[in-house]
């Protein structure tokens, strides 16, 4: 018997439109579901750092690198909370998904593949970061900072930020084998990176050598440009830091498609 | 039957480090037919299934679906293939409207024809009324209904069914079983793995039965049967003991055997002039060729 004449149509390539709307489509409609609850801790956790760390360390320290203490804080806890509402939720959302929900078998099977199903991912929990990222400078803006152009750009580079610590979760989801695994990469990678990244502290403050490896925390180059958008551009360093969140975003990308296609296709 | 293939398998393996899940299979699904992939757990089915969908990766072999070479063109198949798992991956917290929406899109039915796409799944898996009801407030049987309603929302060529009334009670199993039956008269094709032998006998126009990766026996099941184990068979009651004694005395008379726990089938009795025990006499099953060819006790 021959084998049935396929039907070719379109040749179906990579990264195709409707399979990231599709991918898409059901995480916004998933979202109407629990956006109540994800938009509630993603408001008051950064507002509780900043109200804490702003009266709490701000009536210590009234100026810091020429700033009041809770413009300082208002602006680098913009990166707190990309962070906090990127890697978490990738890291957490995409295990559950793989290892409890089984959603990515069904997504797996029609369509989508599986570099389309982690771009998509990755871009709507970015967008989200994107949104979220905004909202501790929005409260600051309430407690005495003072608005700027520049800072329409803000959800912007939250969004790129957002789009690496995103792909960074998504790999650790895929490389690791059960949720105890998590503990390591919390502790001994994101909380170092989320304490020296300059939010609460300047960098300037500590040994050279740290200053050197904090260039290294992508972090880092988040806080600093959130606040140059607040307070005044810095030119090609800002355009530097820019570009290190991109590569940044790019390489996790890829290293979370690997990991990933790994994990799901076997 | 259109004398054509909408699956064609030819000598493939599967390993998984040390494992071989699936070994040397051949498996033809010809258009517009049901076939059952019968097998006790383990036999390889479900890797069968992920294969075809081309989440697992054949190590060797030839893999066609609806005429797609696996794996550079699975995506073109998986386009035109339903999939029910059998693992519920349904998403509980949104309603059965909303997840049959999630699939039109990810399956990229047009906008135009989204809602009627939507209006039909609900009606063939009889789901219209609860349209609007969460997914996690649904009973196991509307469950597994809206799973195969979603497999279906793009009108698809081949629909692969991965065992899909394990675990459910007999009355919601034939509901299911009615669906199924709907499909097919439709003229869908459909692979369905299952190690129930009373579902497979019913649905499927022919069955392959698998053991350790690869196919023992393939055809219609009332022709396996015939081939195997004869038209007639007697079952013998008691004791263990007597259970030995009849199962000696038969097959020291040439006839074939199988024990079912409780009691030893005789087989292939209308040819036994007069040496077959006595017992009470029944048509020989599919059970019966299954436990015959592999030595294996199924549900």
């Amino acid at each position: 018997m021959a084998s049935t004449a396929a039907a070719r149509g379109p040749r179906l390539g990579r990264l195709e439109r409707p399979a990231l709307t599709g991918v898409l489509v059901r995480e916004i409609v998933n979202y109407s579901s629990y956006w109540r609850s994800s938009t509630f801790s993603s408001t008051v956790e950064p507002t509780i750092y900043l109200l804490a760390f702003g009266f709490g360390f701000g009536s210590l320290v009234s100026q810091i690198g020429g700033y009041d203490y809770v413009e300082f804080v208002g602006t680098g806890t913009v990166a707190t909370a990309v962070l906090f509402s990127s890697a978490f939720p990738a890291m957490f959302g995409t295990f559950v998904k793989y290892q409890f929900q089984r959603t990515y078998d069904a997504i797996l099977a029609a369509p989508v593949d599986t570099e389309e199903l982690v771009t998509a991912e990755a871009l709507w929990i970015s967008t989200r970061a994107g949104v979220y990222g905004c909202v501790p400078m929005l409260v600051a803006l309430v407690f005495g900072l003072d608005p700027s152009w520049g800072m329409l750009s803000v959800p912007g580079i939250a969004f790129v930020a957002g789009f690496g610590w995103a792909n960074f979760g998504i790999s650790i989801a895929g490389f690791a084998s059960s949720f105890e695994n998590f503990n390591y990469v919390v502790s001994a990678v994101l909380t170092p990176l989320f304490l020296v990244a300059g939010t609460f502290f300047p960098l300037s403050e500590l040994p050279e050598w740290a200053q050197i490896a904090g260039n290294l925390n992508p972090l880092h180059h988040c806080v600093e440009l959130v606040r140059h958008a607040a307070f005044g551009w810095e030119g090609w360093t800002d355009v530097a830091r820019m570009g290190a969140l991109v590569v940044f975003g790019l390489l996790m990308w890829r290293i979370a498609i690997h990991a990933m296609t790994r994990k799901l296709i076997n | 039957m259109s004398g054509e293939l909408a699956i064609r398998l030819r000598g493939v393996v599967k390993r998984y480090g040390t494992i071989t899940a699936v070994d040397g299979l051949d498996l033809d699904v010809p258009e517009g037919t049901c076939v059952g992939l019968l097998g006790p757990n383990g036999a390889g089915k479900s890797t069968t299934m992920r294969m075809l969908t081309g989440q697992a990766i054949a190590d060797e072999g030839e893999l066609e679906v609806l005429g797609f070479r696996l794996p550079e063109e699975s995506k073109q198949a998986r386009a035109q293939l339903g999939v029910t798992p059998q693992l519920d991956n349904l998403d509980t917290t949104l309603t059965v409207e909303q997840n049959l929406l999630v699939f039109t899109h990810l399956y990229r039915i047009g906008r135009s024809e989204r809602r009627a796409a939507i209006e039909r799944a609900l009606a063939m898996a009889n789901l219209g009324e609860r349209r609007d009801s969460r997914v996690d407030k649904l009973s196991g049987g509307m469950r597994r209904r809206l799973l195969i309603a979603r497999a279906l929302v793009h009108r698809p060529r081949l629909v692969l069914l991965d065992e899909p009334t394990v675990g459910l009670d007999p009355q919601v199993r034939q509901e299911l079983w009615a669906l199924i039956d709907a499909l097919r008269a439709e003229g869908t094709t459909i692979l369905m793995s299952t190690h129930y032998i009373e579902e497979a006998q019913r649905l499927g126009d022919t069955v392959l039965i698998m053991s350790h990766g690869s196919a023992v026996a393939a055809g219609p099941p009332s022709k396996l049967v015939a081939e195997h184990v004869g038209r007639e068979a007697v079952e013998v009651y008691g004791p263990p003991a007597k259970l030995a004694e009849v199962e000696t005395a038969a097959r020291a008379a040439g006839l074939r055997t199988r024990r079912t726990g409780t009691s030893i089938s005789v087989l292939g009795i209308e040819a036994a002039d007069g040496r077959a025990p006595e017992g009470e006499r029944r048509p020989a099953n599919l059970e019966d060729v299954f436990v015959l060819l592999t030595g294996e006790e199924i549900a």
